[in-house]
């Protein structure tokens, strides 16, 4: 057990999973980076260097750069999925699935169930999301609620290093597509995180902080912002539950009922938008299932329905963040 | 000589009325295209991409370098599966006009595509088939039965009511399913191909889309991949002329064939008469040869015509001359090989005719087969159950949740 990054929990995963089964290959834009560029890692493996020094361990037949493509590359991963083979694609930003939307909702979603179970593609797309770096609403968006829509996809959100390890190995391992959604500021998030291999199981929510008055649903980067809101929150006497669904699909929608029994309040933070986003949907399914537990009507706390801006301050204004958590968190305290 | 700009709209050179006309067909002599090595770079072998590799001249004769010298038997069970598949697509279309089926598509004009690639590929070959290939999976042994019952959605189909009809399966004869999204399976083949050379296998893929699916990006993307990572894969362009009502002309067919869509990648692309089966088969060997050895992907394009309508749903006779497929100057695959073994002294009427009824009978009784398992409106029916089975390799508590509650409606138990 060692204090690890967000990107070195990630980077370790796909390490050990590769070393495990020779099966695993990573394919994407920059994944290798630099090739034969000598120095330390040798590549500096991707934009962010999550997938630093994968390339000098497994050689260049077993982490591709591949042409600016992400349809083809998509497409490539699912034939080679079929082929017997376990991809991992990186889709270097959520936004770019615009290009390649087809090959994941249509393609791969779909083989297993169109063709009567006889096929499958044990795929995972490791992509990028979330705001937070000034780079605007073409690499910014939490686009994890449309893969969510779809049958046969499997969608994980991890909040932090030591559920991105044990998740991103579950995701490796499934025999179903499965889209890992990294949020861009947290990779340099540190925990602890064991070294030795370890899987989380998908649908399984955390509960990150326990208290009797309201429930937090927050996913990814959310959930520190609930934390920060719940210790100030507590200094008022007001003790927040934090829950981290961990994956939106599935999605424990039955501890997230058993919470609202206990408090009787619920306020949905997140970063995808306000409109069919998750907190919309969490929302729906308490309104649905849970009506007669509630104490006070729902909050979502969400960015307003606009594309994100680039300019810092105005981003900062875009996302959700601790001041708006805790108005709301007071809203429904006053019923 | 100044001219303004203006937008060139393609037109066909004949619509219902107007007299057909294929000048636009660059033709070439049976046994007049050089054959080179395998080993042969791309640049060298451009020509390949404007010729066109013909094998049976008009007396019906095998000429030139391409003739792969099929002996007798060979040739039989082609012309054998021809007939079959095309026996099939007459009685699911006959079928579909009875309101029996909701949709089909023939491959009328295209048998000789399936059946000659089919026969040049070896078993463990992937492929990744259009929705004109059903002489693919019945040439690997897929059941007419099985076909049906796809078809019919009924208790029997191997895609559990699932799938729209013609969208077969057949994994484990190494024939990857169909997709109603066109050319996505392009750059699936593609990966397959790469999977293959990176677990240091022999295995190639193969795949297929029409003259109007090159358009689509993923056919482009496809192509530089291939080009990039040179994996063991032959994509193929089947150019029957029509994309439903547009013209071959709609995806750029009138400025260069294609074939030469490889050649700006590197790429040998090869255009090859797709209704004379000895080409198709020779140029697949080639190509698969090529593949086998570490030479890379190949290009082919079949220059063939589409012989009825896209599928049930549209009315050729309204965009099109009726007399449009008896004018192209390629003919018709079938005849051309039943000519061919006549004049081998193989072959004759009467084989013809006993050979046509047999296709009929074993057509007949498939279909009895498969109507027992079920029609769109006669019992038995597909489980509600199966609704939910294979959304993921577990079913999740959701689902499970939502199954009940449908079967307790319905009075089914899971």
């Amino acid at each position: 057990m060692a204090g690890k990054t967000y990107r070195q929990a990630i980077n370790e995963a796909i390490l050990q999973e590769m070393r495990r089964d020779s099966t695993v290959i990573l394919l994407g834009e920059d994944v290798a980076g630099g090739t034969g560029a000598g120095g330390e890692g040798d590549a500096w493996g991707g934009p962010m260097g999550v997938t630093r020094g994968l390339v000098s361990e497994f050689g260049v037949g077993r982490v591709l750069d591949t042409p600016i493509s992400e349809a083809a590359y998509m497409g490539a991963a699912i034939g080679a999925a079929a082929s017997g083979l376990r991809p991992i694609a990186d889709l270097m930003f959520i936004d770019f699935a615009g290009v390649c939307f087809d090959q994941i909702v249509n393609q791969a979603a779909k083989y297993r169930y169109m063709y009567g179970g006889q096929d499958k593609i044990p795929l995972t797309i490791r992509t990028m999301m979330g705001a937070g770096l000034g780079i605007s609403s073409q690499h910014s968006q939490s686009l994890y609620p449309i893969f969510s829509y779809f049958a046969g996809l499997k969608v994980v959100v991890p909040s932090g290093p030591y559920d991105a390890k044990g998740l991103l190995i579950s995701a490796i391992r499934d025999d179903d597509p499965v889209i890992f959604c990294e949020h861009k500021a947290l990779y340099e998030m540190v925990e602890d995180v064991p070294d030795e291999p370890y899987t989380i199981p998908f649908g399984e929510a955390n509960f990150i902080r326990s208290g009797g008055d309201v429930t937090i649903v927050a996913m990814s980067s959310m959930v520190h912002v609930a934390t920060k809101a719940a210790t100030e929150l507590a200094r008022q006497g007001i003790e927040c539950e934090i829950l981290d669904p961990r994956t939106s699909s599935p999605l424990d929608t039955e501890s997230i009922l058993e919470s609202v029994e206990e408090t009787g309040r619920l306020v949905i933070i997140d970063e995808s938008g306000p409109r069919f986003g998750m907190a919309s949907e969490v929302a729906a399914v308490v309104a649905e299932e849970g009506f007669a537990l509630l104490k006070a009507p729902i909050i979502k706390v969400t960015p307003p329905f606009v594309p994100i801006p680039a300019a810092p301050n105005l981003e900062q204004l875009y996302i959700p963040d601790v001041a708006q958590l805790i108005v709301a968190v007071n809203k429904v305290m006053e019923s | 000589m100044t001219q303004k700009p203006y937008l060139h709209i393609p037109r066909p050179t004949a619509r219902p009325g107007e007299v057909p006309d294929f000048s636009y067909l660059k033709l070439s002599d049976a046994g007049a295209v050089d054959r080179p090595p395998v080993t042969e770079k791309a640049k060298n072998i451009e020509y390949l991409s404007h010729q066109l590799v013909r094998v049976l001249d008009e007396q019906h004769e095998a000429k030139g370098p391409w003739d792969p010298s099929l002996d007798e038997a060979a040739l039989v069970k082609a012309l054998r599966y021809m007939v079959l598949t095309r026996a099939y697509d007459d009685r699911m279309q006959r079928v579909q006009r009875q309101g029996k089926i909701s949709f089909y598509i023939q491959s009328l004009g295209e048998e000789a595509i399936s059946i000659g690639q089919g026969l040049a590929l070896a078993p463990d070959d992937m492929l990744f088939p259009s929705y004109r290939n059903q002489g693919l999976y019945i040439l690997r042994g897929t059941r007419l039965v099985d076909m049906m019952c796809q078809c019919l959605s009924n208790t029997g189909d191997m895609c559990k009511g699932r799938q729209m009809p013609i969208m077969y399966q057949n994994r484990d004869k190494n024939i990857f399913s169909i997709s109603g999204n066109l050319a996505t399976q392009f750059p699936q083949a593609v990966g397959w191909a790469m999977g293959s050379a990176i677990k240091g296998e022999k295995h190639i893929a193969a795949s297929w889309v029409g003259d109007g699916s090159t358009s689509e990006a993923d056919f482009h993307y496809a192509l530089t991949f291939a080009a990039v990572y040179q994996p063991p894969v032959i994509l193929n362009v089947v150019n029957n002329q029509w994309a439903i009502s547009t013209f071959q002309g709609f995806a750029g067919g009138e400025r260069r064939p294609f074939a030469a869509r490889g050649v700006g990648l590197g790429i040998p692309g090869i255009r090859v008469d797709g209704n004379d089966l000895l080409a198709v088969y020779a140029v697949t060997c080639w190509a698969a040869e090529r593949a086998r050895n570490g030479h890379g992907p190949t290009l082919i394009e079949h220059v063939t015509y589409r012989g009825g309508a896209h599928s049930t749903s549209d009315d050729p006779s309204r965009y099109r001359p009726k007399d449009e497929w008896a004018a192209f100057p390629l003919g018709d695959p079938m005849d051309r090989l039943i000519q061919h073994l006549i004049k081998l002294g193989h072959w004759s009427d009467e084989n013809q005719t006993a050979l046509e009824q047999e296709t009929k009978t074993i057509v007949d009784d498939a279909w009895k087969e498969a109507v027992s398992f079920g029609t769109m409106s006669e019992p038995p029916f597909l489980d509600a159950q199966l609704m939910f089975e294979d959304v993921f390799k577990e079913m999740p508590d959701h689902l499970k949740r939502q199954r009940d509650e449908l079967l307790a409606l319905t009075g089914d138990t899971p």
